[in-house]
């Protein structure tokens, strides 16, 4: 029996709970800590799905930074989603607009990175599956995230240390994209981002990681150009 | 923190609509129109390029460890690398990472 493209991409988002349900935990328990009630904590999840972003303005607020300055940091944070909308648009481009609309709202680092992997891999499937398969892979994801800050919020600082639920948003992403390495031109734009991403650190609101993905994804597509010649 | 409920809500609200004008960009406006070639090519690269850039300085300077380098999540962003790399299986990449993870914390007594 075949699965349905909802189905086969909710079995391959769900591993992904493992590593967004400690994130979310610890953004639960920081924004009870800096003050921000249960309702608030909620919206903010629902709303943003994005906990780079959340967690920056959250250390803004904490800050009691001017409201403009909160939205425009973390604005900043996630202006690396512009990328992942252009790169999925090859694939999801065709299918309605509505559909479209409501994909955007599920497209942040982990889903647009497993969808990158699948759409790759099967680049001939009908836009349609494509959409529906996208859904189903936001789905875990998007549920665990809302869920677990909520679980972080009320359980607050009863979370220990020890759990070192601050790693596990690089392993998420590592074990992401370590297999999808394989060309040099590949090798060329991971080795260039993170090159510039540590000497950049210091430019502020982020906007470092911008300028070394884009420097990083010239190097790839500079060495596939010559490689190709 | 000393934000009125009603602010906290234009920021949380704010942060949202924006982020979604982000994320709905070229998905939305660009609908079946092709992007020219050298563009595809930069972004077939988008994962490789944003995604190591944005762990980097997580694994270098870890916020779990007050920002100082530290042995056990470093063992275990090169055995996440390693049995990805190896394996070509993300839940094998996962499960090293996380078992290296908590094996060498408790060894190192962290």
């Amino acid at each position: 029996m075949t699965k349905s493209p909802y189905l086969q991409g909710f079995l391959v988002g769900l591993p992904f709970v493992i590593t967004a349900a400690p994130f979310g935990l610890l953004f639960g328990v920081l924004a009870r800590d800096a003050g921000l009630d249960l309702a608030a904590i909620m919206g903010m999840s629902f709303l943003v799905i994005a906990g780079a972003s959340q967690f920056a303005a959250l250390a803004q607020i904490q800050e009691n930074a001017p409201a403009f300055f909160v939205v425009l940091t973390a604005l900043a944070v996630n202006l690396r989603m512009a990328i992942y909308s252009a790169s999925l648009a090859p694939h999801l481009g065709p299918a309605p607009a509505w559909k479209r609309a409501f994909a955007a709202y599920l497209l942040f680092d982990n889903t647009f990175a497993i969808a990158m992997k699948e759409f790759e891999e099967r680049p001939d499937r009908p836009v349609d599956e494509k959409i529906i398969w996208f859904l189903g892979c936001a789905t875990p994801v998007t549920a665990i995230w809302v869920v677990t800050t909520v679980l972080g919020a009320l359980l607050g600082r009863a979370i220990p240390d020890s759990l070192a639920l601050d790693f596990a948003v690089p392993v998420m992403f590592l074990a992401v994209i370590a297999p999808m390495l394989r060309t040099l031109p590949q090798l060329a734009a991971a080795l260039t981002g993170i090159v510039a991403s540590l000497a950049l650190t210091s430019l502020p609101y982020g906007t470092g990681l911008l300028v070394a993905a884009v420097l990083a994804m010239m190097a790839g597509a500079e060495t596939e150009r010559r490689l190709a010649r | 923190m000393t934000y009125s409920n009603f602010s906290l809500w234009t920021i949380i609200l704010a942060l949202g609509i924006g982020t979604y004008l982000i994320r709905f960009s070229f998905l939305g406006l660009l609908g079946n129109r092709q992007l020219p070639e050298w563009l595809l090519r930069h972004l077939r690269y988008a994962p490789m390029a944003v995604l190591p850039a944005l762990v980097a300085p997580l694994v270098l300077w870890p916020a779990g460890n007050e920002g100082h380098p530290e042995p056990a999540r470093l063992i275990a962003t090169f055995a996440t690398i390693a049995a990805g790399y190896l394996t070509r299986n993300t839940l094998a990449a996962i499960g090293a990472g996380l078992g290296s993870l908590y094996f060498f914390l408790w060894l190192f007594g962290g």
